[in-house]
């Protein structure tokens, strides 16, 4: 049986009730709006990049715990890191909430996003999860379309 | 107040055997993350009763052939079992005639069928239909095509914080170029039970037909087409207690017989030349294709074993339980409801103060207690209300005080996981 507070982790909550970098640069150059038609959750992330490296990140708009810590801990950890780094911490966090990431393995690259590990016991949780991160590959790519989570 | 292991007074007083109705429910007993489950989902869909589910193993069983057209044994046993079905929902909602009952996939289908074979047809530019406030996507989605399409418009009838339709409103919406009011009876998202056979009055009087949505109706009070004077009424199996992938439209005869077909095929047909069709008589001509078999059959079984506890005790018991959970969440610390119409049919939809329904619904779940979270497909009444999804608890009447008890007591545990 899965445990609640593996879900809940006291850092989850703290981001959840004081996101970090929830807020509209005026500067931004690169910028998506992600939907999740499950709950209703609506998020837009705001990238400034700059020589392919995420000078700034920022996002906008209210959700679930789960996928309000998820955003705001993103901007954390994306900030400074280039393009191509953002899109491998992008499939190494799919992987962990997924369950794709076997049990036990070292997952220390993904830094303080190991906490999101409890997700995968959950499995209508994981588009919580993933909302802001596939958001911020639209507007990587920058996808016009509103990003669906289903 | 809830007494262990036992069911409380108030229940026993209402003469109803609650318990002994629950063991006709075979999916209530089963635990989940080790607790017993806690259905609180009925809006969504009801669980099925042992009938209903031996009408589907019976079916496939021993009498599985097509209808209305096999001159063996099984073929004829089927069609005289769907065919009573037929009956059995006639005699459910009053209606005149079978030729009004048309079996379709739901309640979306059935509003589609309206919305296609008969106001498509006279729907002409600027002309109007009216909506309410508070439907369902299903009740919304198909009329907007219908008015892209054809230049009409779509109008709203508003409503109040309390979840109930503005009647004084509504009558001004009723204008010379309304070709249909199409409305929920009970909205989904808040329990509201819409007077529906008063505006039913206020449009017949202009001569404007009137759709009633009867999904969220029909498995808590009569529903009397004779004695609302719809013109169309649509519901599904699966909310009253029979199977998914079967539902009805009623329609008075008159109209449905002035309609063109809604979709063409076997069934529907009188006889097929390349150069001509007749199309088969009432409700035939609507029912093109193999239809839900089992599923029309096992139907007439949930209606049966409804009729058997009745209708009128079944609203009894489910409107008192409603009262006791809308005490229980008036002392639970910030949690509000919302949707708070006079009168309701047993929907609590609710939110936890700083917390998301998300959260509420997937905490309530490790508690064994299953609820609906999110818009409920009625984005429209989120917006309204400034939330962007809530909690919803939708009671049945195999539901108990007990099972109130643990709802509440879940949605502390909510509060403090987020303390």
């Amino acid at each position: 049986m899965p445990d609640l507070r593996e879900l809940y982790q006291q850092v989850i909550l703290d981001h959840h009730k004081k996101p970090r970098n929830r807020r509209r640069p005026g500067d931004a150059n690169k910028h998506a709006e992600g939907f999740n038609p499950l709950c209703g959750d609506k998020v837009s992330v705001f990238l400034r990049i700059e020589n392919g490296v995420i000078r700034d990140i920022a996002f906008e708009g209210s959700g679930c715990a789960i996928s309000t810590a998820s955003a705001s801990m993103m901007t954390e950890s994306l900030k400074g890191k280039t393009e191509a780094e953002a899109e491998g911490f992008f499939e190494r966090f799919h992987d962990l909430v997924t369950g794709k990431t076997p049990a036990g393995s070292d997952v220390s690259g993904l830094g303080k996003l190991a906490v999101f590990a409890g997700v995968r016991e959950y499995p209508v949780r994981v588009k919580c999860a993933t909302l802001a991160w596939h958001t911020m590959r639209a507007a990587m790519e920058e996808r016009e379309e509103t990003v669906a989570t289903e | 107040m809830s007494v262990a292991g036992g069911i409380p007074g108030s229940q026993e007083r209402l003469g109803f055997e609650v318990s002994r109705i629950r063991g006709d429910f075979p999916a209530l007993h089963q635990e989940v993350y080790g607790k017993p489950l806690i259905y609180l989902d009925n809006a969504a869909t009801t669980q099925k009763p042992q009938p209903v589910i031996d009408a589907m193993v019976r079916f496939y069983t021993c009498d599985c052939a097509n209808i209305h057209r096999g001159v063996h044994l099984l073929s004829e046993r089927a069609t005289r079992n769907y065919e009573d079905s037929r009956t059995r929902v006639k005699r459910f909602i009053n209606a005149a005639d079978e030729s009004e009952i048309v079996f379709v996939r739901g309640a979306t289908e059935g509003i589609n069928l309206v919305a296609q074979s008969y106001v498509r047809p006279l729907l002409e530019r600027g002309d109007e239909i009216l909506i309410s406030a508070l439907e369902h996507h299903s009740n919304i989605v198909p009329w907007q095509i219908l008015c892209e399409e054809k230049g009409a418009r779509l109008r709203v009838v508003p409503m109040n914080m309390r979840g109930e339709l503005l009647l004084e409103e509504y009558e001004s919406l009723l204008r010379p170029r309304t070709r249909l009011v199409s409305v929920a009876h009970v909205s989904n998202a808040l329990g509201t039970v819409v007077p529906v056979e008063r505006m039913i009055g206020m449009a017949h009087r202009r001569n404007i037909p009137v759709l009633v949505d009867g999904a969220q109706a029909v498995p808590h009070m009569k529903a009397d087409v004779a004695r609302l004077g719809c013109d169309f009424y649509v519901f599904s199996g699966h909310k009253v207690y029979g199977p998914t992938g079967v539902g009805v439209l009623y329609g008075k005869k008159h109209l449905l017989e002035a309609m063109p077909p809604y979709q063409g095929g076997g069934d529907m047909i009188s006889s097929v030349t390349f150069e001509k069709t007749v199309y088969n008589r009432l409700p035939y001509k609507f029912e093109a294709g193999t239809p839900n078999i089992a599923g029309g059959i096992a139907l007439g079984a949930a209606i049966d074993y409804l009729e058997a506890i009745g209708l009128d005790r079944i609203a009894e018991y489910e409107q008192d339980l409603l009262r006791y959970a809308t005490e229980a969440f008036s002392n639970l610390p910030g949690v509000r409801l919302i949707g708070t119409a006079a009168e309701k049919a047993g929907v609590l939809s609710f939110v936890v103060e700083g917390v998301h329904p998300h959260d509420v619904g997937t905490i309530l779940d490790q508690e064994g207690i299953a609820i609906r979270t999110g818009h409920h497909c009625a984005q429209p009444v989120m917006d309204y209300f400034n939330v962007p999804a809530t909690a919803r608890a939708s009671l049945a009447f195999y539901n108990t005080r007990e099972e109130i008890d643990a709802l509440a007591a879940g949605i502390r545990k909510v509060a403090e996981v987020f303390s």
